[in-house]
């Protein structure tokens, strides 16, 4: 609780400084839109403008301040404009537009979700194996790790297009990425956490003539439980990343990668940033949730969340 | 056809892990060649199966490749690969690496100072590593044009995030004890980072430093979807894709795995030499 002051402070520290950025972002724009409508620009030639730097251009044109804010087409716009622009596509729109961003969350969200599971799932079964056989350890656990090194978003487009030429389209080549980008973290986490009970605990577990089943289920799976949460934290959010890079290059219709690329390609600013934040709510929601589950969870087992 | 793919496969598999338990279960487990050995053979059975797999089966390269069209359309195009190599990972992603690394470590330094600052950069920049930063991508081309300029600023503010919050926290790391025997020496502010707390913080900044190498790739590729001239990794992969030359877009994700790989060791053996001291680079 005591650090939910710190916390606004740099959050407003980031917002003030957005504010201020707006202005020496936009002057150019701003300085031609004003000479065209007949208000006096200095310097009055736009070689001249060119020529001066976004800040140098704002001292001389101090009364062209309130004009850089309401641009229709910014380079930087306000964090009103981005408010605005959210409030519009999500509040009044009709959820099933294609102008709605909540309709192009759910197109995104559906693929990380769906990916997040397979990911998930097949990840604990691959990390129980490597726990329970030496062999599979021993070849699968050093390229699991070397492929946290590699950077897999690259092949997005490429299963993208190798699903589409089999006749698979739509949500499961982007929940193939997010599963393939959750599967990692997940396999090293739960490796560990089923790992982490030590000899003392493996050797009490024997006294009680324990069998090896009775050993998974009480001790080893339950010892995993914060590992576990820990991965999947930073999985859900690759996930979503990897569902938003796979609509990119391909010509994906729908969805936020869809609607970034949309707003880059038809000169629409506003459509770029408010798919770009939604993004990042929808991220930061989905941490949060697991946060969430993480924290009830644990105080159910009577441990303490990190 | 496909019985004699499917079987000839399984064969290869078979043996692959014929070999691989022998080896686990045999004494010399524990060597060192046997651990490289082990992941090698596996590998290399995984490539033998795809290579039967694509020419039995006879798959179209225009699915999958096999492992020797890849290999081959590498060695063709070594020059190509060069050259986008340099723009995308030299030029982009690592001046933005460096940019973000060198600003992530001044923010810290100055955070640090105070503590109410730092109890609000950890939270904060904790949420902002996880949030969608290469969606900033498309932003970024357009306020500095689509070479590699734009890419180095996607890159500079992801990898930034996580190494702030790792630097932060590690120059948290010293026990009161610590502080107080500086101290008793007389040591100021200054003296106290830099000989106790900035070497205190390596392993923190290192592990920031190691993640920050695959973000530094990832928005440097991603972000030439978005617009670049026309060379480059991520050019190259969209452009190619299109084409259906998918032999060709392996070969780059060859080279970005190559990459990747090799940005990672040399972060660790940096670190190695840096945090010698710390119990977990004991052998």
């Amino acid at each position: 609780m005591k650090s939910v002051l710190p916390v606004l402070t740099v959050v407003g520290a980031i917002l003030v400084s957005w504010i201020v950025a707006v202005v020496p972002m936009n002057m150019h724009l701003t300085a031609d839109l004003a000479q065209r409508q007949d208000i006096t620009v200095s310097p009055d030639t736009p070689a001249a403008r060119q020529e001066m730097s976004g800040i140098g251009l704002a001292l001389r044109n101090t009364h062209l301040f309130g004009m850089t804010y309401t641009l229709e087409r910014p380079r930087l716009p306000s964090p009103h404009q981005v408010g605005a622009e959210m409030w519009k596509t999500i509040v009044l729109q009709n959820v099933t537009s294609r102008r709605s961003l909540v309709y192009h969350g759910w197109v995104t969200l559906s693929a990380t979700l769906l990916g997040f599971a397979i990911g998930t799932s097949l990840g604990i079964l691959l990390a129980v194996g490597i726990v329970y056989n030496r062999a599979m350890d021993m070849s699968v656990m050093p390229w699991a790790i070397a492929s946290q090194t590699i950077p897999i978003l690259a092949l997005a487009p490429m299963i993208i297009v190798m699903l589409g030429s089999i006749g698979i389209q739509g949500l499961l080549p982007k929940a193939i990425i997010s599963a393939y980008l959750s599967f990692f973290p997940v396999v090293v986490g739960m490796v560990k956490g089923l790992r982490s009970p030590d000899g003392m605990q493996l050797d009490l577990l024997r006294t009680y003539h324990a069998s090896a089943a009775q050993g998974f289920w009480k001790l080893r799976l339950p010892a995993s439980v914060p590992y576990l949460f820990a991965s999947l934290k930073i999985g859900i959010s690759a996930s979503l990343v990897g569902a938003i890079v796979a609509e990119l290059p391909t010509g994906a219709r729908a969805g936020f990668g869809a609607r970034m690329l949309v707003g880059d390609q038809y000169g629409q600013p506003m459509v770029t940033w408010a798919a770009l934040f939604a993004a990042a709510i929808t991220a930061a929601a989905l941490v949060g949730l697991f946060s969430l589950l993480e924290r009830l969870t644990l105080r159910r087992m009577g441990m303490q969340a990190a | 056809m496909t019985g004699t793919a499917i079987i000839s496969a399984l064969a290869v598999w078979g043996t692959g892990w014929f070999i691989n338990a022998r080896l686990a279960a045999s004494p010399a487990a524990k060597t060192r060649a046997v651990q490289l050995l082990v992941p090698a053979i596996f590998g290399l059975t995984l490539l033998i199966m795809w290579e039967l797999l694509v020419r039995l089966l006879e798959i179209s390269p225009i699915i999958l490749p096999a492992p020797t069209a890849i290999a081959s359309r590498f060695a063709r195009e070594l020059p190509t690969l060069w050259v986008d190599f340099e723009q995308t990972i030299i030029k982009g992603a690592m001046t933005g690496y460096v940019i973000g690394a060198f600003a992530a470590f001044v923010v810290a330094i100055i955070a640090d100072r105070s503590d109410f600052l730092t109890r609000g950069i950890l939270p904060v920049g904790g949420f902002m590593a996880a949030l969608p930063i290469v969606g900033t991508a498309p932003i970024f081309v357009k306020w500095l044009g689509s070479d590699w300029e734009s890419k180095a600023a996607v890159v500079a503010v992801m990898v930034f995030f996580p190494i702030l919050v790792n630097t932060v926290a590690g120059l948290r790391d010293t026990t009161a004890m610590q502080r107080d025997l500086m101290r008793t020496y007389g040591a100021g502010y200054w003296p106290t980072l830099f000989k106790l707390r900035l070497p205190a913080a390596m392993p923190f900044i290192f592990n920031g430093l190691k993640i920050a190498t695959t973000l530094a790739l990832i928005g440097a590729i991603v972000a030439e979807f978005f617009g670049s001239p026309t060379v480059g990794m991520g050019f190259r992969i969209s452009t190619s894709v299109g084409q259906l030359a998918l032999d060709m877009v392996w070969a780059e994700i060859v080279v970005a795995a190559l990459a990747g790989s090799a940005f990672y060791g040399l972060m660790a053996w940096i670190e190695g030499r840096v945090t010698f001291w710390h119990p977990s680079q004991r052998k």
